[in-house]
């Protein structure tokens, strides 16, 4: 459990680390949302299960949808969805 | 999520943004302030100062009555004043060459981006307009253009060491901090005193919920959850505010740009996977957030937490299905009937219980046995309300965030 505990925190500043890094905004905000759910793995094990099911859906659901609505609508994703078209 | 088309083109604000794009003049002749002194370049005398005044102030009145802009009445005013007083001297406003501004900013620009070049751009430009748009830029780095480049390098030198330091700064404090903290989970936390103590011994019996996060949310801090729901209906307000497009423009705007720009055309996507994943998993969403809402009180969760998942349910339908299915059921009066129901159903109830709970009177409403579903009092439809105030919120977001309406 221990073990599980350092590599979820690891992961945890890795994954921090890497969204304010990453140029992509699309992967930037993958990255995001997988820092929510990494966090919401914690709050488990902080036995705070409350925090836990805000945090999914709210954390890693409604705001990362959010993101992606808005990077559509300020046109950052279109690229991907013209190759889509294109396939 | 508009039921008429503003006429935005009386207001204030819209007339500023139309005077301030060049559009129109306010100042057109109308309200026109005259120095005293400053309007008499031709005529010079006290006389005729004193005769142009009322003219001034009949024109002002006409202004006044005349909001709608009948220009002719106006005009015809203006010509019979002119008439019996003589012309009217109206002074020089300054003009401001806005393309002149616009080159001079696209010159700072190129000598930034390109610092070599820059020179020679710049005198060419300075020679061929003799030196007039240099005079906007203000300081003395506009005057000659090496400076300029060179306070601009100087400039962003000392940006990047300073924000490198103020990083360091930051996380150094930041770590020295948490070094600093109590140790985790440890029995002799400042933090566990008196008051958790209470909660965790006596806080079944008061509140009657097993739950004791709830009871202490819904019932000791019941008034802090009550700003919460509040803040983030005006978070949804503030978006609808900025995000909000009107339907008639929104359409004209939609036909304008054509269906390739406008995914509002394409808004269902008809995804077959995403259909027919949605069609097995929202059911259970929204089952699983009506079981946290309503169990709020006994197993971990609440309204908060429930009302996310709620909303996240619906937006899911939302995106498998589309506006069409989703405004059957829940359009602009719905929202705004149940945020408002379920916030004044909060407040009358909570406001009730603190007046005749907080100063040792009987409240009147029974505990029951806890456990049970029907227990803990008002916990249980304080959490039904925040609940659906946080899922309107969501799904409003999304809604607005997607089409600017709902």
């Amino acid at each position: 459990m221990k073990v599980f505990e350092i590599l979820l925190l690891v992961s945890l500043i890795v994954c921090a680390v890497s969204v304010a890094v990453i140029r992509d905004l699309l992967t930037s905000i993958i990255i995001f949302m997988s820092y929510s759910l990494i966090m919401c793995v914690i709050w488990v094990l902080l036995q705070s299960p409350d925090l836990a099911i805000t945090e999914a859906a709210v954390g890693a659901g409604v705001t990362s949808i959010l993101f992606f609505v808005t990077l559509k609508k300020i046109r950052a994703i279109r690229r991907e969805e013209d190759r889509d078209e294109q396939a | 999520m508009s039921r008429r088309k503003d006429n935005y083109g009386n207001s204030r604000y819209y007339k500023f943004r139309r005077w301030f794009d060049g559009d129109i003049d306010l100042l057109e002749g109308v309200t026109e302030v005259t120095l005293p002194g400053e309007d008499k370049s031709g005529t010079g005398t006290g006389t005729a100062a004193a005769s142009d005044r009322p003219a001034q102030a009949e024109v002002r009145k006409a202004a006044g009555t005349d909001r709608t802009g009948d220009i002719s009445a106006l005009e015809a005013r203006r010509r019979a004043s002119e008439e019996t007083y003589g012309p009217e001297v109206w002074p020089q406003r300054e003009t401001v060459d806005y393309a002149q501004w616009r080159r001079h900013a696209q010159e700072l620009l190129d000598a930034r981006i390109h610092p070599a070049g820059a020179d020679a751009a710049h005198t060419a430009s300075e020679a061929s307009k003799g030196g007039g748009g240099a005079e906007g830029a203000g300081g003395s780095g506009a005057s000659s253009p090496e400076p300029l480049v060179r306070g601009m390098k100087i400039f962003q030198r000392f940006y990047m060491v300073m924000s490198v330091i103020l990083c360091a700064l930051i996380i150094g404090v930041f770590l020295w901090t948490t070094v600093h903290l109590p140790p985790f989970g440890s029995a002799d936390n400042p933090a566990n005193n008196e008051v958790p103590t209470r909660y965790i011994e006596s806080g079944v019996a008061e509140t009657g919920a097993i739950n004791f996060v709830t009871g202490m949310i819904l019932d000791y801090r019941a008034f802090d959850t009550f700003g919460e729901s509040c803040v983030l209906f005006i978070a949804s307000c503030c978006v609808l505010v900025l995000l909000r497009i009107d339907a008639s423009s929104g359409e004209s705007r939609a036909r304008s740009r054509g269906p390739q720009e406008d995914d509002r055309l394409f808004e269902p996507k008809n995804d077959v996977i995403l259909q027919r994943a949605a069609f097995i998993l929202v059911p259970l969403i929204l089952v699983f957030g009506v079981y946290i809402v309503l169990n709020g009180h006994l197993s971990p969760g609440g309204g908060f937490s429930g009302g996310a998942v709620l909303g996240s349910g619906l937006i899911l339908y939302l995106n498998a299905f589309g506006f069409a299915k989703t405004e059957r059921f829940f359009t602009e009066k719905v929202y705004r009937r149940v945020t408002l129901c379920a916030l004044t159903f909060y407040c009358l109830a909570k406001s009730y219980s603190f007046f005749t709970g907080a100063n040792h009177l009987e409240s009147g409403i029974p505990l029951g046995t806890p456990g049970a579903i029907l227990s803990s009092g008002l916990i249980l439809p304080l959490n039904i309300c925040v609940g659906l105030v946080v899922m309107c919120t969501m799904y409003a977001f999304y809604t607005l965030f997607r089409k600017g309406g709902m």
